[in-house]
C-alpha cells in the first residue's frame, strides 16, 4: 500500500472533492474572491448593527488538559492548544470578517482557500484549526491498544496487517520533513478497491483537499512534541501509539465515512 | 552535471563555508564525507538570548542529523549513479536537499553568531554598514523587514540577507524546510541566516516567535557577513 503525499503545491490527482458547498469552489486559479464585501469604517458597522461576534470559537479537547499525562504533559497541551491552536482561531476570525467566508463551514473555507494548491491566506489558520480539533479526538486518556470490528476488519484487508498499518503510519509521521501531519484516511472512490490510505502531509494541508475523509491524525510539527520529547521525534511517534491513539474515534469516523459514502 | 558540482570537494566547500575543522573526510571508496563542525563558543555562551540547552541540542541533534543522514543519501547516490539507475537517484533528491540544505544551513548559522564578547549584537560597519543603509534605509529598518518576513513563515524555513552576487544588491528572503538560499536565485550568497523551525527556539520562546526574532539581534555575528558581503562586492 504506497504512501501519499500530499504536497501544497501539487495539483489534485482526482477531480472530485467531497463536501463542496453550492459554490463548487475554486475552479480556477484565482477564482476566488474573498475580498472584504462591504466599504465601511469601523463605527459605521457598530450602529444599529448586531453585535460582531467571532464565527469560530476554540473547541476544548474532549478530556482535561492533564488527561494524557505522562504520554503528553499537561504543560504541552496548554502552550500547543492554549496558545497554538487559540491563535489560528483568533486569526482566522480576524480575515474572515466582512468577508464571503465568514458565511461558510469550517470545512468549506479549507477546501476553497486551499484553492487547488493555489493557497489564498486564511487556508493556513482555517486548516490548522480543523486539523487541531481532529488532533485532540485522535488521542484518548488510556489510548493505545487494537482496533476491533468494521475497522479491523478494513486494516487487514487493507494492509495485510494492524502491523502493517502501525509500520506505514509510523513511517509517515517520522518521514514528514518539516512541519506537517500523517494521516489514516478513507478514500470513498478507491480505484484499486482499497479504501483506508496512510498520508502525510506538510504544514496545514489535509486530506480533505484530496477528497479523502480524515479518520485519524498525528501533529509532527516540533512543537507538538519539542517540550516533552525535544528532537525525539520517532519516540513521540511510539508513545502516541502505544498510549494515546483512540481507535474508538476512528471507528466512529470510519462509520460515518462509510455512511456518506453509500 | 549537477551531481558532478555536488561532489567537488572544493565547491561543497565554498557553498557550506567549511573550515578544517568539521569539514570533508575522503572515505575508503573515494566518496567525500562530512562531519559536525565545532562551534567557536561554548553551548552557553549565547545566553540569554539562545539558551545554552537549545544550542545543545540544536548542534549536537539537529545538525549532526543532518549530517548522518546527508552522508547516507551521498552513499546511496553514489551507488545508484555507479548501477546508472536513473529512477534511485531522481528519489534521493529530496533527501539529498533536506539533509545536504540542513548541513549547509546550520553551518552557516554557527558562524551568523557569536557572544557578545566577541562582538555579537555589535551592527555593521564598512561596506556592509553602507550597502544595508542603501538598500533598506538603516540597520533597523532590516531587522524589522527580517522579523516581520520570519514570524510570517508557515511551518519551518529560515530568514536570510542575501547578496546577490550578480546585481551587488542586498535581498531578504525566506526558504521552507532546509531549502538553501541558493534555491530562491542562483546568484544569491547568504551573509545571515535566521533558523525559524521551532527548533530553533521552542524550548526558550515556545510559541512566541517574534521574542526569539527580536532577542537573537544581541547575539548575530555581522563580522562575520561583513567579510562575506566585501569578499562578493570588493
Amino acid at each position: 500500500m504506497a504512501t501519499a503525499t500530499v504536497a501544497a503545491t501539487a495539483p489534485l490527482s482526482n477531480g472530485f472533492l467531497l463536501r463542496r458547498g453550492p459554490n463548487e469552489g475554486a475552479k480556477s486559479a484565482r477564482g476566488l474572491q474573498w475580498t472584504k464585501n462591504h466599504r465601511q469604517s469601523p463605527s459605521s458597522r457598530r450602529f444599529g448593527a448586531a453585535v460582531i461576534t467571532a464565527k469560530f470559537d476554540l473547541k476544548p479537547p474532549p478530556y482535561p488538559l492533564n488527561a494524557l499525562e505522562p504520554h503528553m504533559s499537561a504543560n504541552t497541551l496548554s502552550f500547543h492548544w492554549g496558545k497554538h491552536h487559540r491563535a489560528y482561531v483568533d486569526n482566522l476570525n480576524k480575515q474572515i470578517v466582512g468577508t464571503e467566508l465568514e458565511a461558510k463551514s469550517l470545512e468549506d473555507i479549507v477546501i476553497q482557500t486551499y484553492n487547488n494548491g493555489d493557497l489564498l491566506p486564511p487556508f493556513n489558520n482555517a486548516a490548522q484549526i480543523w486539523n487541531h480539533d481532529f488532533f485532540w479526538e485522535s488521542m484518548k486518556p488510556g489510548g493505545g491498544g487494537k482496533p476491533s470490528g468494521e475497522l479491523l476488519k478494513l486494516i487487514e484487508r487493507d494492509f495485510g496487517s494492524f502491523e502493517k498499518l502501525c509500520e506505514e503510519l509510523r513511517a509517515a509521521a517520522a518521514t514528514q520533513f518539516g512541519s506537517g501531519w500523517a494521516w489514516l484516511a478513507f478514500n470513498p472512490r478507491p480505484s484499486d478497491g482499497k479504501e483506508l490510505l496512510v498520508v502525510k502531509s506538510p504544514n496545514a494541508v489535509n486530506p480533505l483537499v484530496l477528497g479523502y475523509i480524515p479518520l485519524l491524525t498525528i501533529d509532527v510539527w516540533e512543537h507538538a512534541y519539542y517540550l516533552d520529547y525535544q528532537n525525539r521525534r520517532p519516540d513521540y511517534i511510539s508513545i502516541f501509539m502505544e498510549k494515546l491513539v483512540s481507535w474508538d474515534a476512528v471507528s466512529a469516523k470510519l462509520e460515518v465515512a462509510k455512511a456518506q459514502a453509500a | 552535471m549537477a551531481f558532478r558540482a555536488l561532489l567537488t570537494r572544493r565547491t561543497l566547500a565554498a557553498a557550506s563555508g567549511l573550515g578544517p575543522n568539521g569539514g570533508v573526510a575522503t572515505s575508503f571508496r573515494g566518496l567525500q564525507t562530512f562531519s559536525l563542525p565545532d562551534l567557536p563558543y561554548d553551548y552557553g555562551a549565547l545566553q540569554p538570548a539562545i539558551s545554552g540547552e537549545i544550542m545543545q541540542l540544536h548542534h549536537q541533534k539537529h545538525h549532526q542529523a543532518y549530517v548522518t543522514n546527508y552522508n547516507k543519501a551521498l552513499e546511496q547516490l553514489h551507488d545508484a549513479m555507479s548501477k546508472g539507475d536513473a529512477p534511485a537517484v531522481v528519489k534521493l533528491q529530496s533527501a539529498i536537499k533536506f539533509n545536504g540544505g540542513g548541513h549547509v544551513n546550520h553551518s552557516i548559522f554557527w558562524k551568523n553568531l557569536a557572544p557578545i564578547q566577541a562582538g555579537g549584537g555589535e551592527p555593521p560597519k564598512g561596506s556592509l554598514g553602507w550597502a544595508i543603509d542603501n538598500n533598506f534605509g538603516s540597520v533597523d529598518a532590516l531587522v524589522q523587514k527580517m522579523n516581520a518576513e520570519g514570524a510570517a513563515l508557515q511551518g519551518s524555513g529560515w530568514v536570510w540577507l542575501g547578496v546577490d552576487k550578480e546585481l551587488k544588491k542586498l535581498v531578504v528572503e525566506t526558504t521552507s524546510n532546509q531549502d538553501p538560499l541558493v534555491t530562491k536565485g542562483p546568484s544569491l550568497v547568504p551573509l545571515i541566516g535566521i533558523d525559524v523551525w521551532e527548533h530553533a527556539y521552542y524550548l526558550q520562546y515556545k510559541n512566541v516567535r517574534p521574542d526569539y526574532l527580536k532577542n537573537i539581534w544581541k547575539v548575530i555575528n555581522w563580522k562575520y557577513a561583513s567579510e562575506v558581503y566585501e569578499k562578493e562586492c570588493p
